[in-house]
C-alpha cells in the first residue's frame, strides 16, 4: 500500500497545482502511515523533478520515451496504472485539470478504482470508510462521496490545498513502462501555447468582465488590471457568446469553474448561473453601477461605479502598491 | 456514418440547489429538468454532420422513465432514434458500464457526451467509456470535423490549445465551440412523437462510491462598500491579503 501521485507538468515545468497534489498525496500518504511517489512524464529536467521531494514526494519515477513527450490520455494512463502497480500504490493523486480530467475516469478503469472528481479536501478515513468531498451541481454544492472500491483515484481541484514543503528530497528513478502502439492513436497534429498568459483554472486572482464592460475594444482595461495584478482573465457568458472573449475564458455553470484566492467581477450582474462558478472564489470584488445588482449580495468588497472611471482609478492604485512594495 | 450521443436529464440552470433527509438527497421538489446543457452541444453537433442523409444520430440515456420528457425534447431537435437504459444513474461508473454493454453490441462510428453533467461534473463518462471499449477519447473538445476515416478535434490544454486527428471510432466530451444548441421547431416536435424510442434493460454490475451527503457552501458575510478604488486597493492588501 502507497500513494502515486502524478506530477503533471506544461512545457517541462510543474505548475502550482501540481504541487498542491503533491502536498495533498503527501497529506494522503500520512493519514494511512506510508509513501508517496511521484510520477512524470514528458521532458522535465532533472532539478525539477527534485523540486517533487520538497513537497513530500520519496522517489520520483520518471518516463521521458520520446513517444510519450506529448499528452495522449490513453498512453497516458496506462503508463500510470503501470506505475500504481509496480510500486502497489492503492491511491492514485492527481490535479482536476483538462488533462486531469482525461485522465482519471482511464486510470480508475485500469485500476478497478472508484474515482472521486474535484476533491475540496483531505479524505476522511473512520469506521472502514474513505469519504472524499468533492464540488457539485457546477460549484453550487459539494457532495461527499464514500468510495468503496479497494483501489481509489482522487483529482484535486486547483487553489483547493495549499503547499506544504517538507524539505525532503526524492530519489529519482527512470520508469520504461511497455506501452502498446494502439495507445497511440490519437495524433497530436498542433499545439498553440499562448505561454505569457496566466491560466485560468490555476489562476490565484481573476479579473473577469461582463456585459457592463460594452464591448471588447474595452477589454483593454480587464487585461492592464489583470496583468498588474498577475491575474488570469475571465467573462461572462453573453461575452464569449457574442464573440467579445473567447469561450476558454467564460466562467460559470455552463463554463469553466475557478476557486481563486481572488475574484474581481466587472460589470457582470451576478446571475446563478455565472455564481455557480465562482462562488469558491475566497475573496470576491464586485465593481457595478447598479447598486441593486444580485453580485453584492455575495461579494466581500464593493464599489458602486462605472467602470469606465473605476477602472483606470483601480490600476493606478495597483500600480501605486505594487510601486512601493 | 452512425452517431450515438449519450444524453443526461439535469436541474435546470436556475434551479436553487437545496437538500433534504438530513442533506442526503438532492431536492428535486418544484425542480424542473433538461437536457444537459453540452450534451445540447454535442447532439447539435452530431446532426449538423449526418445533416442530408450522411448518416443516423441516436440518442441514448442511463434514466428511469422520468426521463422521457428530456429524450423526446433531443428526438425533437433531430436525433434519428433513441435508447434508454432503465436504470437510476447511480455513478459515471455505472453510467458508463451500461453504455458500453449497449455499444458492444451495438457499435457506432463516433460516440459524443457533454463535457461533463452539469449536477454531477464528473467529466468522467467519456473517458470511462474509452477505457471500456478500448477506444481514444478526448473529454474536453472545442471543435470537431470528421472526413471519411478520422475525426479532427481542438481540445483546451492550460494556456492553449492542442488539434489531434483521431480515426474512427472514438469519444469525444462536447464543450462550446463544438456547435450552438439547436431549437427545436414545430416539426420536430411532432416528428418526435412517433420516432422509436427503445428501452432496455441495465445490466447488474457492483458500485463503487456512494455520496453520502451534501453540504451547500457557507454563506458569505455582509458586502463592504467603498466609493474609491484606493481604499479597496488598501482594504484588500491589509485585510483580505489577497495582492
Ligand atoms: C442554460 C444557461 C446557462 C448559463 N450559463 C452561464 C454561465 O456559465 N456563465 C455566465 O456568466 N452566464 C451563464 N448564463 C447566462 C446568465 O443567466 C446571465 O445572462 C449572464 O451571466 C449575464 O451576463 P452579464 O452579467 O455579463 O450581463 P448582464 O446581466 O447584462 O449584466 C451586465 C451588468 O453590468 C452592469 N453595468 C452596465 N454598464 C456598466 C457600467 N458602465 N459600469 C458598471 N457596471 C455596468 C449592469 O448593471 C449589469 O449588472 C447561462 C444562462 C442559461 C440559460
Ligand atoms: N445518465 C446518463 N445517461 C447517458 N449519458 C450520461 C448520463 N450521465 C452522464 N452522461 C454523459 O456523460 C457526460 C459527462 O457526464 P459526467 O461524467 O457525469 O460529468 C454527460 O455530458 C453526458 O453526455
Amino acid at each position: 500500500m502507497s500513494v502515486l501521485i502524478y506530477a503533471e507538468n506544461a512545457n517541462g515545468k510543474f505548475k502550482k497545482s501540481t504541487f498542491e497534489a503533491v502536498s495533498y498525496a503527501k497529506a494522503i500518504a500520512q493519514q494511512n502511515n506510508t509513501t508517496l511517489t511521484a510520477i512524470s512524464i514528458g521532458n522535465v529536467a532533472e532539478d525539477q523533478l527534485a523540486v517533487l521531494g520538497n513537497y513530500g514526494a520519496e522517489k520520483v519515477l520518471n518516463v521521458s520515451s520520446g513517444k510519450l513527450t506529448n499528452f495522449v490520455n490513453q498512453a497516458y494512463a496506462a503508463v500510470i496504472a503501470e506505475a500504481a502497480k509496480a510500486e502497489g500504490a492503492d491511491i492514485v493523486v492527481l490535479s482536476n485539470s483538462f488533462s486531469g480530467r482525461g485522465l482519471a475516469p482511464r486510470i480508475g478503469i485500469k485500476l478497478q478504482a472508484a474515482v472521486a472528481d474535484g476533491a475540496t479536501a483531505l479524505p476522511e478515513q473512520a469506521d472502514g470508510k474513505f469519504t472524499v468531498k468533492k464540488t457539485a451541481f457546477s460549484g453550487k454544492a459539494f457532495a461527499v462521496v464514500e468510495l468503496t472500491s479497494a483501489n481509489k483515484v482522487i483529482s484535486l481541484t486547483p487553489n483547493a490545498y495549499k503547499l506544504v514543503e517538507t524539505g525532503g528530497t526524492a530519489q529519482i528513478e527512470n520508469f520504461e513502462p511497455e506501452v502498446k502502439s494502439t495507445d497511440f492513436k490519437a495524433i497530436i497534429k498542433d499545439i498553440v501555447r499562448s505561454t505569457d498568459k496566466v491560466s485560468l483554472p490555476d489562476a490565484e486572482i481573476v479579473v473577469s468582465g461582463g456585459r457592463g464592460m460594452k464591448g471588447p475594444e474595452n477589454w483593454a482595461l480587464i487585461e492592464e488590471l489583470a496583468d498588474v495584478l498577475g491575474a488570469a482573465t475571465a467573462c461572462s457568458k453573453p461575452v464569449s457568446d457574442a464573440g467579445w472573449r473567447p469561450h476558454s475564458e467564460h466562467v460559470g455553470q455552463t463554463g469553466i469553474a475557478v476557486s481563486p484566492n481572488l475574484y474581481i467581477a466587472v460589470g457582470i450582474s451576478g446571475a446563478i448561473q455565472h455564481l455557480a462558478g465562482i462562488s469558491s472564489s475566497k475573496v470576491i470584488v464586485v465593481i457595478n453601477k447598479d447598486a441593486e445588482a444580485p453580485f453584492f449580495k455575495v461579494a466581500d468588497y464593493g464599489i458602486v461605479g462605472d467602470v469606465f472611471e473605476v477602472l483606470p482609478q483601480l490600476i493606478a492604485a495597483v500600480k501605486e502598491l505594487k510601486a512601493s512594495a | 456514418m452512425k452517431i450515438l450521443v449519450c444524453i443526461s436529464n439535469v436541474p435546470d440552470t436556475t434551479t436553487k440547489i437545496t437538500f433534504t433527509d438530513n442533506n442526503t438527497q438532492f431536492n428535486t421538489n418544484g425542480v424542473q429538468f433538461i437536457l444537459n446543457p453540452y450534451d445540447e452541444i454535442a447532439l447539435a453537433r452530431a446532426i449538423e454532420l449526418t445533416d442530408g442523409g450522411k448518416g443516423t444520430v441516436t440518442v441514448t440515456n442511463v434514466g428511469d422513465a422520468s426521463t422521457e420528457a428530456t429524450i423526446r425534447k433531443a428526438l425533437a431537435i433531430g436525433a434519428t432514434d433513441a435508447i434508454r437504459i432503465n436504470a437510476k444513474p447511480h455513478d459515471a461508473w455505472f453510467v458508463a458500464y451500461q453504455i458500453a454493454e449497449y455499444v458492444k453490441a451495438n457499435p457506432y462510428d463516433l460516440i459524443l457526451t457533454g463535457r461533463e453533467s452539469i449536477d454531477y461534473n464528473g467529466s468522467k463518462v467519456a473517458g470511462m467509456l474509452g477505457e471500456l471499449l478500448d477506444l481514444p477519447s478526448v473529454s474536453i473538445i472545442k471543435k470537431l470535423d470528421i472526413s471519411d476515416a478520422e475525426g479532427t478535434v481542438e481540445r483546451e490544454i492550460e494556456g492553449g490549445k492542442e488539434v489531434l486527428t483521431i480515426p474512427f471510432p472514438f469519444v469525444a466530451g462536447c464543450a462550446e465551440g463544438v456547435a450552438e444548441p439547436k431549437i427545436p421547431n414545430m416539426r420536430g416536435i411532432m416528428g418526435a412523437r412517433t420516432k422509436p424510442l427503445a428501452v432496455v434493460e441495465a445490466v447488474g454490475v457492483q458500485t463503487s462510491s456512494n455520496v453520502i451527503s451534501y453540504e451547500t457552501p457557507a454563506p458569505r458575510g455582509q458586502v463592504t462598500l467603498v466609493t474609491d478604488a484606493d481604499k479597496l486597493v488598501e482594504l484588500l492588501h491589509t485585510e483580505a491579503k489577497v495582492i
